[in-house]
């Protein structure tokens, strides 16, 4: 007997060189398998795109301190002694001006969308030279900082890009107050890139804020090392603050779109679920066209099992094929894409989809899923045709 | 009859259940083939000439009785343990050819072989020495849709015999083709029996047809009545 891989090969063969006989019913079939797979994809890689922003935003050589138990800088809140209690703490870098502190406030404010012509939050935030600076990675793209005192703003590239009316020297009103942009900032594609920048103290009184702050950022003396500051809090009791790494911060919020990641799975798998029928019918047809040839095949010593073996593997080509065909598509459409989102502060961010070898995987995975459950009930019919069908009159 | 028995049948029943109803085909039916002999079988339809070679070549199974080839019982067989008998003892030639459409002419008889262990160099010489036999050398990159029905029932000979098996079953092989198609292909048939000693069964329709044989039995409602015939 010659061994099963080779029966197995051959009748493979065969029913692929019989698919021009079905070839409007296996494109169908293709291209199912394609639309999930290019679905799951973009969901995932939106998930993927907005865990890296998070990610890049944060420096490990930057502590953020918050008021005890707020999750995020919107709802904190940092009173000026305490601001000059961590300023004198140790662990905090110092340069020719003193400690490297930056007392920060974060706004919500409106614009306008291009993709959609409908309003979205911005945030605007309040920091000073120092905060600025600690932003390592920040750097001026066009026209120049603000100038402290006054109403100039910056706005990061991802602003400028998502929405209406920020280019520089364009005036802009909040609320009832006019602002100039003077610049445009790029931090490398995170998060940062989703917000305008001013004066600190101008957006204390134009926010009515007095004297408080929402959170403190610092730049550590030794990276990552947030030990003095937290025996500094522990000793004072005016001081209940939450002390944690940028790093730290951001990673924890990037985690929040984890639920794409898990809506796309599910929305694929309902997705999955209608083209399995499709691919069900498919591969049906396709036993019930190839009947005599099966029944042919097992006349003249093919096993049961290539028959099977043959089915299934057409079905795995045909889904495979798709998912390619989607993973390209998506590569193609989503790769690089920004769009933004509604960020852990009710706020936009702007991100792009990125794509991986580990999001092609998931998709190869969804894909030889397909194949397999469309083609293995009909394989099983194939396998159990019987072979007096080979002998049935009529072509 | 020879003393070289092949096939030997002994009390085979054979009926099929289509819902509640038993259909019964054969009772008791008794038959024996001889090594070398080229026998047609006659009948009217439905008479169960076609249940009776899928019996004999291991595609369908009796209800009762003994099927003996060869000196082993083939009955009893397990359905994998029977796939295997047909690859290595039958050759089946179809009414209508039965050739794979996607396949040229030596691939169609390439496929017994891929059921063996021969060498693929092997394969070549076999499927050209078949193919030469029944004459159509020239036609080996031929696809089944280029050819005529004579050509294709050609190609399928040399599938049926490229194997080398004891045994040739023909249901009907000349029922599409016209009179002079058909004789060639009877001839051949008769060939293959008188010079290279293959034992053949052939259902036919056609008295002409059957006169190729060196003998016909006639199947009437289940059973062989007496109008044997021995050329
Ligand atoms: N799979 C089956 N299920 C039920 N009945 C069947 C089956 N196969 C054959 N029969 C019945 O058995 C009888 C014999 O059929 P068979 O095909 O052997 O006849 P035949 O002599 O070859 O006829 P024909 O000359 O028309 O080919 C018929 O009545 C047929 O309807
Ligand atoms: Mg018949």
């Amino acid at each position: 007997m010659g061994s099963l891989i080779a029966q197995i090969v051959s009748v493979t063969l065969m029913n692929l060189g019989s698919l021009r006989r079905r070839l409007w019913m296996s494109l169908a079939m293709v291209l199912a398998s394609a639309v999930v797979v290019a679905i799951l994809l973009a969901f995932l890689a939106m998930a993927k795109g907005f865990e890296e922003t998070m990610r890049g935003a944060g420096s490990s050589q930057i502590a953020i301190l918050m008021r005890e138990g707020s999750s995020t800088e919107l709802n904190s809140v940092v009173l000026q002694d305490q601001v000059n209690l961590i300023g004198a703490s140790a662990g905090v870098a110092q340069d020719s001006s003193g400690p490297m502190i930056s007392p920060e406030l974060y706004v919500i404010v409106d614009g306008i969308k291009k993709s959609s012509g409908t309003e979205a939050n911005i945030p605007l935030r309040g920091l000073n030279k120092a905060g600025m600076d600690m932003r390592t990675n920040m750097r001026l793209v066009e026209g120049r900082l603000f100038t402290p005192g006054t109403n100039e703003m910056v706005v990061g590239e991802g602003v400028l890009r998502e929405f209406d009316g920020f280019e520089i020297g364009r005036t802009v009103r909040f609320g009832k107050n006019l602002w100039t942009v003077v610049g445009v900032f790029a931090t490398g594609g995170n998060i940062f890139e989703s917000e305008l920048w001013a004066d600190i103290n101008i957006i204390q009184s134009h926010y009515n804020r007095g004297n408080s702050y929402q959170s403190i950022r610092v730049k550590l003396d030794n990276d990552g090392d947030l030990g003095p500051l937290q025996k500094t809090i522990e000793r004072e009791p005016r001081l209940n603050l939450e002390v944690q790494t940028e790093r730290g911060y951001f990673a924890s919020q990037g985690k929040q779109l984890q639920y794409i990641a898990v809506f796309g799975w599910i929305i694929s798998a309902i997705m999955a679920l209608g083209a399995l029928a499709g691919a069900l019918n498919t591969m049906y047809t396709s036993v019930a066209d190839r009947a005599r040839e099966i029944a042919t095949l097992r006349a003249l010593g093919f096993s049961s099992v290539s028959a099977f073996c043959g089915t299934i593997a057409e079905a795995l080509v045909l889904a495979v094929a798709g998912g390619l065909l989607g993973s390209f598509a998506a590569f193609g459409f989503f790769d690089g894409l920004n769009t933004s989102t509604l960020g852990g502060s009710f706020t936009q961010v702007v991100f792009s989809f990125e794509m991986s070898p580990e999001l092609f995987l998931q998709g190869a995975i969804l894909a030889l899923v397909i194949g397999f459950v469309s083609g293995f009930f009909p394989a099983w019919r194939a396998a159990r045709m019987p072979v007096i069908v080979a002998f049935r009159h009529g072509t | 009859m020879s003393e070289d028995v092949l096939f030997q049948l002994t009390n085979v029943r054979k009926s099929f259940v289509k819902g509640k109803e038993k259909i019964p085909i054969f009772d008791n039916l008794d038959m024996g083939i001889a090594q070398g002999d080229f026998v047609a079988i006659m009948g009217p339809s439905g008479s169960g000439k076609t249940t009776l070679l899928n019996m004999l070549g291991g595609v369908d199974q009796p209800s009762g009785g003994e099927i003996w080839f060869d000196g082993a019982r083939i009955d009893a067989l397990s359905e994998s343990a029977l796939t295997r008998w047909r690859a290595e003892n039958i050759g089946f030639i179809f009414q209508f050819y039965n050739l794979m459409p996607m396949l040229n002419a030596q691939r169609n008889v390439e496929l017994p072989l891929l059921l063996t262990k021969l060498s693929k160099i092997r394969r070549r010489k076999n499927v050209e020495t078949a193919l030469a036999l029944v004459g159509l050398s020239d036609r080996a990159k031929h696809m089944p849709g280029e050819m005529s029905g004579g050509q294709q029932q050609r190609v399928a000979i040399a599938r049926a015999i490229v194997s080398d098996p004891k045994l040739i079953l023909c249901d009907e092989p000349t029922g599409d083709l016209d009179r002079g198609t058909a004789d060639e292909i009877l001839e051949m048939l008769q060939l293959l029996n008188r010079d290279h000693g293959k034992t053949i069964v052939m259902v036919t329709h056609d008295p002409a047809a059957a006169k190729y044989a060196k003998r016909t039995l006639h199947l009437d409602k289940g059973q062989f009545v007496q109008r044997e015939v021995v050329a």
